[in-house]
């Protein structure tokens, strides 16, 4: 190593500080906007039954925009005839495809039923409410503004002390609660209706960095040999990458916990209207959660398995074995079976649904705790980098 | 999803022909058929009472194999790890279980018994584990066999009626028949499905990459585990310190800590050795993680075989091993070895030489034992035995608190506290003891004729004189280097399986099976009416959309009649058409 590479640059060290403290200050102010949009969104009822009449029951706002836009060019191109197919779903939720023929324009109607029917979602935070909704867009702008100062900070970070930003678990912290952001987002950009997550993201995310700034802080400095290794880049980067997404996904999991227990009691006739049901009725279906859920951890058990065998490749060029049942790599299997579990479980009659969601909940807590309790309360040969 | 078993069930109540033809077309999965057994249709595995051993063999064995147990077994394993990343393991340090065993009498006789200091190599966590592979061989060999008979059949023919698949479109087109099925074959043929076509219809399936991830990943976890057994059998470690100028041989005598296995013991060493020619160690030398190790490199000339005079170079660091022959070296500690020059009462040196002290601390504040054994001879003319014991400080700092200690870890301004006992070492009691301390049970102390305690703080160079005769003198530092020896053979194996693992892993996850039908019947009337029906029996596949785009892509050759939509044709037509009523 270069004498010029372990200085450490304060300037850079300071404003990193400052930018996780401005990013944490922006989540808080998101935080509050989607607080509000999802109160107003509840006491507008008369505008959310009528944001319900005009979207069709279970369409979501963003839905109802693109079958609008499907229409609206059968009708501006008369000219070229048109054939029209449209899906449909159980609870009438439709999607239409179109294509120039030939000759004559007709229409297909392609029918689900059971397993393939769409789900009936609720109709989002806003409840349809435009008060509410311009407070949501506020809050994805805000959750936007703050993930920006968030990346910023984590790079100036890795700048300041020229190596990758996740050294201790201070900075881990730091970047896995920003790719829990970036996760939200990404699915908010990319079409999918999620921002009735983005109360609980955000909640998340101020809580890690609280816990974070205030507990974990560990100046920028220098890595102990023992990191020395293009697999710190590989290795706990993919550790971050999964905590960010599985923790998105337990938070999903939670809700669909808490709509699957609404929607039974309503089947049951049991629903007690109030506040937490007028919550509940403008989540998304317990299925559309449960399905989301299952991608986003579906997604991230092929990288947390490459992340544990990095981590072997690591161990075994670092310490003369590939696997020791050292505590955080004990941890992580037990995380690993757990998820397994939860993908098994899952294609198990009788396990399926509620059950598996606990799984899910299970593994999350396994992966915290083998991020943090064992991290700091358990000696083994990851203790290092002061924290 | 709906339950596989409601199918199951409906099929018990009521075995039309037409049920068994949906449920074979339903049977996307190649699960084995024990599955299917265990509800509904056979009665086979409640019936067990009274069918002999074979019948409960069969029984206990389709127990074992099923989802179920797997699912069991995999949270019994998980549950199981967990003890050994709370309890001392001896695996990875015998002194904490000695420790446990001293704090925790009561507990420790009964750990003991349960295996708790060795869980992994336990035999209820063995049990565990080789049962979940004995139930994952039950599961993947006859998958496998169904699934080679499904890959060497035809995709299956269409359902009589279409209509009752998950996702179905109809439409009436004046068209040809056949020109609509030809172009049906075509399209999906080009998207990559595997298609035949029969009678009226077409059948296509695709997606079976699912099922070979699947099977894949499967068993790259037994390859795995047959990689690990190999490496706990075949493999082994060993541990030693070298001081900087000193040589080792690859000899199990010169080990300070071996670990054997069953089939890799003393005699399996590869022949090889090294010199330490030199450490070199860089610490962080401000901030608040001051005096944290930066980078560590030991600079070692190594031979192999027997020949010691035909001399490689070589560095070790942290992450980087080193490979000679079938052994990796790894550096994985370090510290310093004052050098003391001891001489008798007579003036004769007796002791002239590095000792390995014991980093204490992120300082190397390091303890230290130098054992005189032979030679000494006191002022008296009596010959005795000397023990001297103290503290080395490779950056020296003396405190009222702490005493001497170092306060960083290079060596700065090294200091060497020690005092002195002299009598019987007890070297020679059989009795194995610490290179790091002094058993001074049969010693006394030093003293100085004033009666008090004899003291030396030392600097490098500087000598002082024993009080019953003789010089010690602290000539300077050389470094250590802990060096760990390991042979691990089944290393390429559990990488080639988990690489493969996570490979079948992303296609068992991401590929989704799913079969797509086309009929198209010309009735009395020269109209046709074309059908598609999907069928997806995996998490999130868009079979909606796929079957969309393929009735709109057969709109070429077979267009939608303009305002004639034929009715579902049945008596439990699907749902209301509440695309009509959106239109308005």
């Amino acid at each position: 190593m270069t004498l010029a590479s372990a200085a450490i640059d304060t300037n850079l060290a300071n404003l990193a500080n400052y930018l996780i403290y401005s990013a944490m200050a922006v989540y808080l102010l998101a935080f509050l906007a989607y607080t509000t949009e999802w109160t107003f969104g509840g006491r507008s009822r008369v505008a959310r039954q009528s944001a319900e009449l005009t979207a069709q029951p279970g369409m979501t706002m963003a839905e109802a925009v693109s079958v609008a836009k499907a229409k609206a060019e059968i009708i501006t191109a008369p000219a070229a005839p048109k054939v029209a197919v449209t899906v449909t779903g159980a609870g009438g939720r439709t999607s239409t495809l179109t294509r120039t023929v030939a000759a004559k324009a007709g229409t297909v109607d392609v029918v689900t039923r059971g397993d393939a029917a769409p789900p009936v979602d609720g109709v989002g935070a806003a409840g349809g409410d435009e008060k509410a909704d311009r407070f949501g867009r506020i809050a994805v702008s805000l959750t936007t503004l703050a993930a920006v100062l968030h990346l910023a900070s984590v790079v100036t970070r890795g700048i300041s002390a020229d190596r990758a930003p996740w050294g201790n678990l201070y900075e881990f912290t730091c970047a896995l609660t920003l790719v829990a952001v970036l996760v939200f987002l990404g699915l908010l950009f990319s079409g999918k209706d999620v921002r009735w997550l983005g109360i609980l993201i955000t909640a998340g995310v101020l809580l890690g960095l609280g816990l974070a700034v205030s507990y974990l802080y560990t100046a920028s400095e220098q890595l102990v040999p023992a990191l020395h290794s293009y697999w710190l880049w590989i290795h706990v980067s993919g550790a971050m990458v999964c905590g960010g997404a599985l923790y998105a996904g337990a938070l999903v999991t939670v809700m669909y916990l808490c709509k699957d227990y609404y929607e039974a009691a309503v089947a049951q006739g049991r629903a007690k209207g109030g506040r937490w049901s007028d919550i509940c009725e403008r989540m998304p279906s317990a299925a559309s959660l449960d399905k989301i859920s299952y991608r986003i951890n579906a997604f991230t058990f092929p990288l947390w398995t490459f992340t544990i065998i990095a981590g072997a490749i690591w161990a075994e060029s670092a310490w003369g074995h590939y696997w020791q049942w050292d505590p955080t790599e004990t941890w992580a299997f037990i995380t690993w079976v757990g998820y397994a579990c939860y993908l098994h479980a899952r294609a198990t009659a009788g396990w399926k649904g509620r059950k598996a969601a606990w799984l899910v909940l299970i593994a999350f807590s396994c992966f915290i705790i083998n991020s943090y309790i064992v991290s700091i309360f358990i000696n083994g040969v990851h203790s290092y980098a002061g924290l | 999803m709906t339950d596989p078993n409601d199918l199951r069930n409906d099929l018990g109540s009521d075995p039309s022909s037409e049920q068994r033809e949906l449920a074979a077309a339903e049977r996307l999965t190649s699960a084995p058929a024990t599955d299917t057994n265990d509800s509904g249709s056979g009665g086979e595995g409640d019936d067990v009472v009274g069918i002999g051993v074979v019948g409960w063999l069969r029984w206990g064995w389709r127990q074992l194999t099923s989802m179920r147990t797997a699912l069991i077994l995999l949270f019994l394993l998980s549950l199981a790890a967990v003890p050994g990343s709370l309890v001392p393991q001896t695996s990875a340090s015998e002194i904490n279980v000695q420790n446990f065993h001293a704090n925790h009498k009561l507990l420790a006789p009964l750990f003991d018994k349960l295996d708790m200091f060795d869980v992994y190599g336990s035999f209820w966590f063995s049990a565990i584990y080789i049962l979940l592979f004995i139930s994952l061989l039950g599961c993947i060999i006859p998958r496998t066999y169904q699934f080679v008979g499904v890959l060497r059949a035809k995709p299956p023919t269409a359902p009589r009626h279409l209509v009752r698949l998950p996702v179905y479109a109809t439409w009436r087109t004046s068209a040809d028949s056949d020109a609509v099925l030809a172009a049906g074959d075509a399209l999906l043929r080009k998207r990559r499905f595997r298609v035949s076509r029969s009678g009226d219809s077409v059948s296509s399936e695709k997606g079976y990459l699912r099922e070979v991830g699947n099977l894949l990943f499967h068993v790259s976890l037994i390859a795995m585990l047959i990689a690990f057994a190999t490496t706990k059998l075949f493999g082994g470690m060993g541990t030693v310190v070298v001081i900087e100028g000193n040589a080792f041989s690859n000899n199990v005598t010169q080990y300070d800590d071996f670990m054997p296995s069953t089939f890799y013991t003393a005699n399996s060493l590869d022949p090889f050795g090294f010199f330490l020619n030199s450490f070199d160690a860089t610490y962080q030398t401000s901030g608040d993680q001051m005096g944290t190790a930066r980078t560590y490199a030991a600079y070692i000339s190594y031979w192999t075989g027997s020949n010691s005079k035909k001399l490689t170079k070589g560095t070790i660091e942290v992450n980087h091993p080193l490979q000679i022959d079938g052994s990796n070296v790894y550096l994985t500690a370090h510290g310093y070895a004052p050098v003391i020059k001891v001489t008798n009462a007579k003036g004769e040196v007796i002791f002239n030489g590095p000792t390995a002290c014991l980093p204490q601390d992120a300082d190397i504040t390091s303890l230290c034992a130098f054992k005189i054994a032979d030679g000494y001879v006191n002022s008296a003319g009596k010959s005795t035995q000397i023990g001297l014991t103290g503290i080395f400080a490779p950056t020296a700092v003396i405190d009222g608190t702490n005493g001497p200690h170092s306060s960083f870890p290079a060596l700065d301004d090294p200091g060497l506290f020690i005092t002195g006992y002299s009598g019987d070492l007890g070297l020679d009691s059989g009795i194995p003891q610490s290179v790091y301390s002094i058993d001074t049970t049969h010693m006394t102390q030093l003293k100085l004729s004033d009666g008090s305690i004899w003291k030396a703080s030392l600097h490098p160079e500087q000598g002082i004189k024993l009080p019953s005769g003789g010089v010690v003198t602290y000539l300077g530092t050389k470094q250590w280097a802990n060096f760990t020896i390991s042979h691990n053979p089944g290393t390429t194996a559990a990488l080639v399986s988990s690489a493969l693992a996570i490979l079948g892993l992303i296609g068992s996850l991401f590929v989704q099976r799913r079969r797509i039908w086309v009929r198209a019947v010309t009735g009395p009337d020269g109209v046709t009416t074309i059908e598609v029906a999907g069928l997806a029996r995996s998490e999130s596949a868009r079979i909606a959309e796929e079957l969309a785009d393929l009735a709109l892509a057969l709109q070429d050759t077979g267009p939608a009649d303009h305002d004639d939509v034929p009715d579902a044709d049945s008596d439990d037509a699907p749902l209301a058409d509440l695309t009509s009523s959106s239109k308005d």
